[in-house]
């Protein structure tokens, strides 16, 4: 492989792994945005969206694709069920777990949704533990569980030395519509309108007759849908899928989200993206020993420039 | 079933946890032995086989050693929180089997970096450690670990540690000259900085150095990282003929393979007996290792086991209706360890008990017949290569001692 070559091959590689992180950020900055709580739960709420997308590939009996096809169409139900299911759970946590301390003390929801994020782990320990024949998870309920390759292996550019396989085609084709759809729906809709409002000042917003819990009901289950995406996504490109991933793709995304400015939808965006393309280039370039460093350093970096975020608003009391 | 026996082990450990310090504990005729395995993550399965091993082996010598009945008791030292091992989980196990004055013996660990929490408690309470899968060198032989090791250990100065399983030194050792064996030429290096898998990467450096193979690169993996095709990519540069991974599978053996696979590197991938548990296979993927893992193993598959070693493979499929996995002849060694060195201290005494286990000499275990040396490992040194066949581990070779 020439140097170019390495460089473009690493280029594709973090793109794809920082749109998934964009994904699962977006879902954090969003209900930061709204009602400036840190959703520890999640990055958990993200890895049982993965357990369902398996489980479904074992009800439906999904398998690989067939020679000659790169892709089972067995994925566009996987697209539908898991960020429904998502977006369910991740409304219902706000309901149950979230809006009766709406009003308290900000460290209070904050502990909840760190409560809410071991419920959801033990509930991955429990599920991935459920017999294999029915559910499809191997048979040690903690171990790494395979994810069926639904997407093919082969590489689109055939003999070339730079990979493209229609996983990454995959990532995109899904992540970018779904960007773009959320940011027309913040910008121009009523109902986006009425998220910028809540954002800005809740007791304005419910002054003008906004309802103000339905639109936070809003942001959670949008948010929701975009871990589901997100979920399956990652389990297709990835292939592998464990009950404690959440953690650490979630402390992966909150820290994409606080680079971009935790709050900003576009911000998200642009951290997911650059943390997907640093961590390649720190693997490549430097050593993979050093990549956690290395995003960390550069977060630091960035927060001292500028504290809130690459493209956080400036506002004190707002982010 | 495997489901239902980890249950039926959860349940286990809370009626014990409930019932510790209950009836029978100070029966002046009863004796107590723990085990302490990581019951909580994806070493359960080998685990479960393991103290399956050794259930086996006092159910055969009818829960007697002389004229004690012997009880036993499968601990977990493993955390949801972690998902493996857990060295306040270990450190806890470690106080209580202590604190219980009807505990003599302690079967574990799994881990070589729980046998390193657990060893200086149990060494100065004086109590008999015997593990079926610490493979870390520095356990218990001077000159290749840590400087400060083995005696760190040893707060006592006396060896209470024993282990029936072969080190990594010789497990290293024995995975490049196959790598050279097999005619690979160049080889590239992974672990995952945990003290096994560094330390048996490190083993395999100097060996494969020593038979004249190429290392071509070293690096250490983040085994939390959702997928390594940046690293691959690097690899893919250097043209290897093999990938070695010193790790297991919790530490993400099995993406590593994926990875290869993603990035179309037609090479071998060699891997250390911390993948050497179906759930490396299921984690990778049987089409992902498919003739293209080779697995090194300290002993042999149950399978593949001759005389005693073949009569306590039948027996444990009769028993339990299950393949045994790598480490249960290892737990079922424990087991008739612990029953042997019981039965030569013919007292309730915790330092009689160490004298005696230590002094076991020509024992006729399932490799073979072995001897502790005088650091309190096996003599054993017969190691097997492995590889995946039809989604299953295949055995190929049988290095060092040959069986008798």
């Amino acid at each position: 492989m020439t140097n170019s070559e390495v460089l473009v091959q690493q280029l594709i590689i973090g793109l794809s792994n920082g749109m998934i992180i964009a994904l699962i950020a977006l879902g954090y900055t969003m209900v930061y945005g709204i009602v400036e709580l840190i959703n520890f739960s999640h990055g958990d709420l993200f890895m049982l969206g993965t357990f369902l997308a398996l489980t479904v590939v074992g009800a439906l009996g999904l398998g690989e694709p067939l020679d000659g096809q790169v892709i089972t169409w067995g994925v566009i139900p996987l697209l539908i069920i898991v960020p429904v299911f998502c977006a369910a759970v991740n409304w219902t946590a706000d309901r149950l777990a979230y809006r009766p301390l709406r009003n308290a003390p900000r460290l209070a929801p904050l502990v909840s949704a760190i409560g809410v994020s071991f419920v959801y782990m033990n509930i991955g320990l429990f599920w991935g533990g459920l017999p294999m024949e029915v559910f499809n998870m191997g048979t040690a309920p903690a171990a790494p569980k395979d994810f069926t390759a639904l997407v093919s292996y082969d590489n689109l550019l055939g003999d070339s030395n730079i990979t493209l396989t229609a996983k990454e085609v995959l990532v995109f084709a899904v992540t970018t519509p779904l960007l773009m759809a959320l940011t027309v729906m913040v910008k121009y809709t009523r109902l986006g309108r009425a998220m910028r409002a809540v954002a800005q000042e809740p007791t304005a917003a419910r002054l003008v007759g906004i309802h103000v819990d339905s639109v936070i009901g809003v942001a959670f289950i949008l948010g929701g849908a975009l871990a589901g995406f997100a979920s399956v996504i990652y389990a297709l490109y990835n292939n592998t899928i464990y009950f404690q991933m959440g953690f650490r793709v979630g402390m992966d995304a909150f820290t994409a989200a606080v680079l971009g400015g935790i709050g900003s939808l576009p911000g998200a965006v642009l951290g997911g993206i650059l943390i997907g393309v640093i961590r390649a280039f720190s693997d490549q370039y430097i050593a993979t020993e050093w990549t956690n460093v290395v995003v960390f350093a550069v977060l630091i970096l960035a927060l001292f420039f500028r504290p809130s975020g690459l493209l956080g608003s400036t506002a004190a009391e707002k982010v | 079933m495997l489901q239902r026996s980890f249950l039926l082990g959860l349940l286990a450990l809370a009626g014990s946890a409930a019932l510790a310090p209950g009836a029978g504990a100070q029966e002046p005729n009863t004796i107590k032995i723990v085990s302490s395995l990581p019951h909580t993550g994806s070493a359960n399965a080998q685990t479960n086989t393991i103290v399956n091993g050794v259930r086996l082996a006092l159910e055969e010598a009818g829960n007697k050693a002389g004229n004690f009945t012997i009880v036993y008791e499968a601990w977990d030292d493993a955390s949801p929180e972690r998902g493996q091992w857990d060295p306040a989980v270990e450190a806890a196990n470690a106080d209580r089997a202590i604190a219980d004055p009807s505990v003599m013996a302690y079967i574990g660990t799994y881990n070589s970096g729980a046998a390193k929490i657990a060893m200086p408690k149990l060494n100065q309470a004086g109590m008999l450690m015997v593990s079926p899968g610490n493979t870390w060198p520095g356990l218990t032989k001077p000159g290749v670990g840590e400087p400060n090791e083995p005696m760190v250990y040893r707060p006592s100065k006396k060896v209470t540690y024993f282990r029936v399983v072969p080190a990594d030194d010789i497990q290293g050792l024995v995975a490049a000259q196959w790598t050279k064996e097999m005619g690979c030429k160049r080889v590239f290096l992974l672990h995952d900085r945990e003290l096994y898998g560094k330390g048996i990467a490190t083993m395999y450096e100097k060996e494969a150095k020593k038979q004249g193979l190429e290392v071509v690169g070293l690096e250490g993996i983040d085994p939390k990282a959702s997928n390594y095709r940046s690293l691959v990519t690097k690899i893919k540069q250097k043209r290897p003929d093999l990938v070695y991974f010193g790790g297991t599978t919790q530490t993400n053996a099995g993406q590593i393979a994926k990875d290869l696979r993603s990035a179309n590197l037609q090479v071998k991938y060699m891997v250390p007996d911390g993948c050497f548990e179906n759930a490396f296979i299921e984690a990778a993927g049987a089409e992902n290792v498919e003739g293209t893992a080779f697995i090194t193993f300290g002993g042999v598959p149950a399978d593949q086991l001759t005389g005693p070693g073949k009569v306590f493979y039948e027996n444990y499929k009769k028993r339990f209706n299950a393949e045994p996995q790598a480490y249960a002849a290892y737990g079922y060694e424990c087991g008739r360890v612990v029953l042997e060195a019981i039965k030569r201290a013919g007292k309730k005494d915790r330092a009689a008990i160490v004298d005696a286990c230590a002094t076991i000499k020509d024992f006729e275990g399932l490799l073979g017949r072995w001897s502790f040396d005088e650091n309190g490992d096996t003599t054993v040194k017969t190691m097997s290569g492995n590889t995946v066949r039809g989604g299953k581990f295949e055995f190929v070779k049988v290095f060092g001692d040959s069986q008798p």
